[in-house]
């Protein structure tokens, strides 16, 4: 996959994580809520939610800057 | 008990802490911390309860140190197990600190854990910062004069760290090319996370202390301080979840600005010389050190140490006092960006004169 194709894929992905956040916005606010008053449980789901964006939209955010040239420094030659 | 409620998140907050997110990533990117302790505040003005935006703050860090971790272990730039040691002990720590939160608080009330926390601020910041910026001012003039200045120089007390054996507790570090006592990593890794609990920026211990009491490069350093950063906030964010306080809308909103930082700042890692990390960090520690002297007034005056500030006066120095760790940010953020596109030109430069050495287009 080249550099453009990755971060569209991804740019997709990423977004469509975001709006499934935004559609189930009041549900995550209930679940804590839940945590607080005893249902233990559900702290592992904004836990999970965040490893979920981590791996998806920080895919992402690489392959952006890759694709518009923002790329490391070439080890081989640097001084 | 502070009451945990969520707020409404206005289009206009979002954009304001996806901006905040977006530089603050750039600054962990490269120092390997320190991009998110304007947005504890940050929240807090939006109305979001302390405790919220604490738990909100720390939940972001973790999965942004995770991306910037793996990221710079691409470059090669991360000691894993000199990280995991140091993080096992920074757990230690920042449960202590926590600890000692709840006491002064429990003693003095949430005012008495203000000023414990600046005062913390003005000491640590006063001697670590000043140090980090001396010594990166000194290799910077000494390139300047045209002095052979070695990217990575070990300092003495590191030396003499690395000398002592002490059997059954040495452990080899590939950042350090020597072995270390653990007996030695622990109380450096027990601040870190002490100091994590306390201003939420561990980092500023942790790092000089790899590179100036261990003798790591600044680059590892930083890198490898992203790792602790990543198993702190962790176990940070399953604590404050445990008691419902993340807000989840929050924490992913600046996640989604702080991922497109915090690559710029690593890849602004590879075009840059040793110096240029501590130049940055010595810049945003001494900044932040003064954003504090703004807040201490109210706070004795709260306390009843001095005659009451008439509230506009008090409001006006919170504001300076807020503007001052943007501006912190922002010095940090634009010194990267400088760095990142003189690095590029420089290299791009390099690139086609050995090109035109070697006789083909690359």
């Amino acid at each position: 996959m080249n550099g453009l194709a990755k971060a569209i894929v991804y740019g997709a992905a990423s977004l469509a994580l975001y709006a499934l956040l935004f559609l189930y916005a009041e549900e995550t606010v209930e679940l804590a809520r839940r945590t607080r008053e005893g249902e233990k449980i559900w702290f592992l789901v904004p836990i999970v939610i965040a490893f979920a964006f981590s791996l998806v939209h920080g895919a992402f955010t690489g392959a952006f800057w890759d694709a518009i040239g923002l790329r490391p420094a070439d080890k081989k030659r640097r001084k | 008990m502070e009451a945990v409620t969520f707020i409404q998140i206005e289009t206009a907050a979002a954009v304001q802490l996806f901006l905040v997110g977006l530089v603050g990533g750039m600054v962990s990117g490269f120092i390997g911390s320190g991009g998110a302790f304007v947005l504890t505040p940050a929240m807090m003005t939006m109305g979001v309860p302390g405790i919220v935006a604490v738990a909100s703050n720390i939940c972001h860090k973790f999965p942004k140190a995770l991306v910037g971790t793996l990221k710079r272990h691409e470059y090669g730039q991360v000691d894993w197990k000199l990280g995991m040691v140091m993080s096992a002990f920074a757990e230690l720590g920042m449960f202590a600190g926590k600890q000692v939160m709840t006491g002064i608080r429990r003693a003095y009330g949430d005012i008495g854990t203000s000023l414990y926390v600046s005062a913390v601020f003005i000491v640590v910041l006063a001697i670590v910062g000043g140090f980090v910026l001396r010594d990166a001012w000194r290799m910077y003039r000494a390139e300047r004069a045209g002095e052979d200045v070695r990217t990575h120089r070990v300092t003495r007390i590191a030396r003499w760290v690395q000398s002592v054996q002490i059997p059954g507790t040495m452990m080899h570090f590939r950042s350090l090319g020597a072995s270390v006592s653990v007996l030695f990593i622990a109380p450096l890794g027990f601040a870190t996370g002490m100091l994590a609990a306390t201003i939420a920026v561990g980092g500023f211990i942790g790092v000089p202390a790899m590179i100036y009491l261990l003798g790591a490069p600044a680059l590892m350093a930083s890198a490898t301080e992203l790792l602790i950063a990543f198993v702190m906030g962790l176990g940070g964010t399953v604590f404050y979840a445990l008691d419902g306080a993340v807000d989840i809308r929050l924490a992913m909103i600046i996640l989604a600005g702080s991922l497109f930082g915090i690559q710029i700042g690593a890849i602004g890692t590879t075009y840059v010389k040793d110096h240029a990390v501590k130049l940055v960090m010595g810049l945003i520690m001494v900044i932040v050190l003064f954003s504090r002297f703004f807040y201490v007034p109210g706070y004795l005056s709260q306390m009843g140490r001095i005659a009451p500030l008439d509230a506009d006066l008090l409001a006006r120095l919170t504001w300076l006092g807020d503007g001052t760790l943007v501006l912190a940010l922002a010095v940090g953020g634009l010194a990267i960006l400088w760095a990142l596109v003189r690095g590029m030109a420089e290299h791009r430069q390099q690139h086609e004169e050995l090109a035109a050495v070697d006789g083909v287009e690359d």
